[in-house]
């Protein structure tokens, strides 16, 4: 004698959310901060809903079936909204794993003197809804996931910013890694900058790259040519002792380029290129002052 | 506590105090990498000179693998010799391998459009440097940076 368990568990579908929220109320880690006890029904209810109106005795024990798609985005749903609400991952997951002791409760009731068909049916159930809980962990991460590259493509544009430091000189700090995309980023707003104010030096401040290779050096050493070819000169600042002491030994030569160990001597440098020179100013009253 | 004992290239003896695996597949792992090697050299005391030049190396290294082999597995080793602490450092991929490693050796020496001083300049910053590599199966570089080497 075989059982049809979907058709037993769609009967018993008001049984089993009424089982669901009685477990979930009696949790002593029910969020009641988060969520109030209307909106736990009403999610409760359109997921068992779902689940139930797609369950055969077929796809029971196959949780990857297509039957279950609206299942899924279902779960993918909660799981992102509940994120937001604040819930922890691991409750979100022991939400829907207390729906699998629901099921089997009401399983067990009936299936009470038939223990072989019993426990095939709560294996399948209990396969069926470890999957489901999978699901909701897999959405959160790829929701966080989002953020991170959302973040990363903002730290990308928001690191290389081209300052107007004195008319006529751009200077552009390096903070981080030179990769190729970054490199690529970098030497676009610093040309455009050169075009725009129409700047005759560009320094480019290595301060914040944590360790130059020969790769990063092959892009610094590209970007320079880029700038000379536009016309301005252009100044490597912020080159550290270790530093130069690697690029020595790497054997990466930079000779032909203008370096500098501080942005404050670039400047400078970059001063008498354009023969401008800064003084202190003459202090006449003080020392009118002292006279009397 | 079992301490694995191996024998290098020299005779002397070399004792593997901590070993860290890190697989490299992407351009972000070079970061990461570097990171974890900085993190390392910093605990058993390296100088920042030191630190700079395993830390390029180590990114060297790890490029040339993401380049010409689509990446491979990095170990970080923390060991000793005698009362020398030093990080070594094995790069292991199944790439293309090289054909010629003399000729790879060699300042300017390139089949990418790169400097040509990755491998040759990587020699110049560590202490010991060790390449083995077999076409079409893969390559396997070793090295060393002592903490005042």
């Amino acid at each position: 004698m075989k059982k049809d368990i979907a058709k037993l568990l769609q009967r018993k579908k008001k049984q089993i959310i009424d089982l669901w929220m009685k477990n979930q109320l009696a949790d002593a880690s029910l969020r009641e901060d988060l969520m109030s006890n209307e909106e736990l029904l009403e999610q409760s209810d359109e997921l068992v809903n779902a689940l139930l109106s797609k369950l055969t005795d077929d796809n029971l024990s196959n949780a990857e079936s297509t039957d279950f798609d609206d299942v899924y985005e279902i779960l993918s749903g909660i799981s992102i909204s509940r994120a937001r609400q604040g819930f922890s991952p691991r409750e979100t997951g022991v939400y829907i794993f207390s729906l699998k002791d629901a099921l089997q409760e009401i399983v067990q009731q009936e299936l009470r003197n038939d223990p072989v068909t019993l426990y095939e049916v709560s294996i399948k159930i209990s396969k069926l809804i470890d999957s489901f809980g999978v699901v909701t962990f897999e959405t959160f991460i790829k929701g966080r996931e989002e953020v991170i590259l959302r973040q990363t493509d903002e730290i990308a544009e928001i690191s290389t910013p081209v300052i107007r430091v004195w008319d006529g000189i751009v200077a552009l700090p390096i903070i981080g890694t030179l990769d190729s995309a970054r490199t690529q980023v970098v030497m676009e707003s610093l040309l455009q900058e050169i075009v725009d104010t129409g700047s005759g030096i560009a320094i480019l401040d290595i301060s914040g790259v944590p360790a130059v290779d020969s790769l990063v050096a092959q892009h610094l050493i590209k970007t320079v040519s880029a700038t000379r070819l536009m016309g301005a000169e252009c100044i490597i600042s912020g080159i550290r002792p270790e530093i130069a002491q690697t690029v020595v030994h790497l054997g990466i030569d930079l000779s032909n380029i203008v370096t500098k160990s501080t942005l404050a001597s670039a400047l400078k440098h970059a001063f008498t290129l354009l023969q401008l020179e800064v003084r202190r100013k003459q202090k006449e009253t003080s020392t009118l002052k002292s006279n009397i | 506590m079992e301490k694995r004992t191996t024998a290098t290239t020299r005779t002397s003896l070399v004792t593997v105090l901590s070993k860290d695996k890190v697989p490299i597949a992407r351009e972000q792992d070079v970061v990461l990498f570097r990171n974890r090697v900085k993190e390392y050299a910093t605990k058993i005391g390296m100088g920042i000179v030191n630190q700079t030049k395993l830390i390029t190396a180590a990114s060297e290294l790890v490029r040339n693998m993401l380049r010409y082999a689509n990446g491979g597995d990095a170990l970080i080793e923390v060991i000793s010799k005698g009362r020398e602490n030093g990080i070594r450092l094995t790069f292991t991929d199944e790439g293309p391998g090289i054909a010629d490693v003399q000729k790879a050796m060699k300042d300017g020496f390139s089949t990418g459009k790169s400097l040509g001083l990755g491998l040759p300049g990587t020699k110049r910053l560590v202490s010991e440097f060790d390449i083995k590599s077999v076409v079409g199966q893969g390559t396997v570089v070793t090295v060393i940076k002592w903490k005042n080497g």
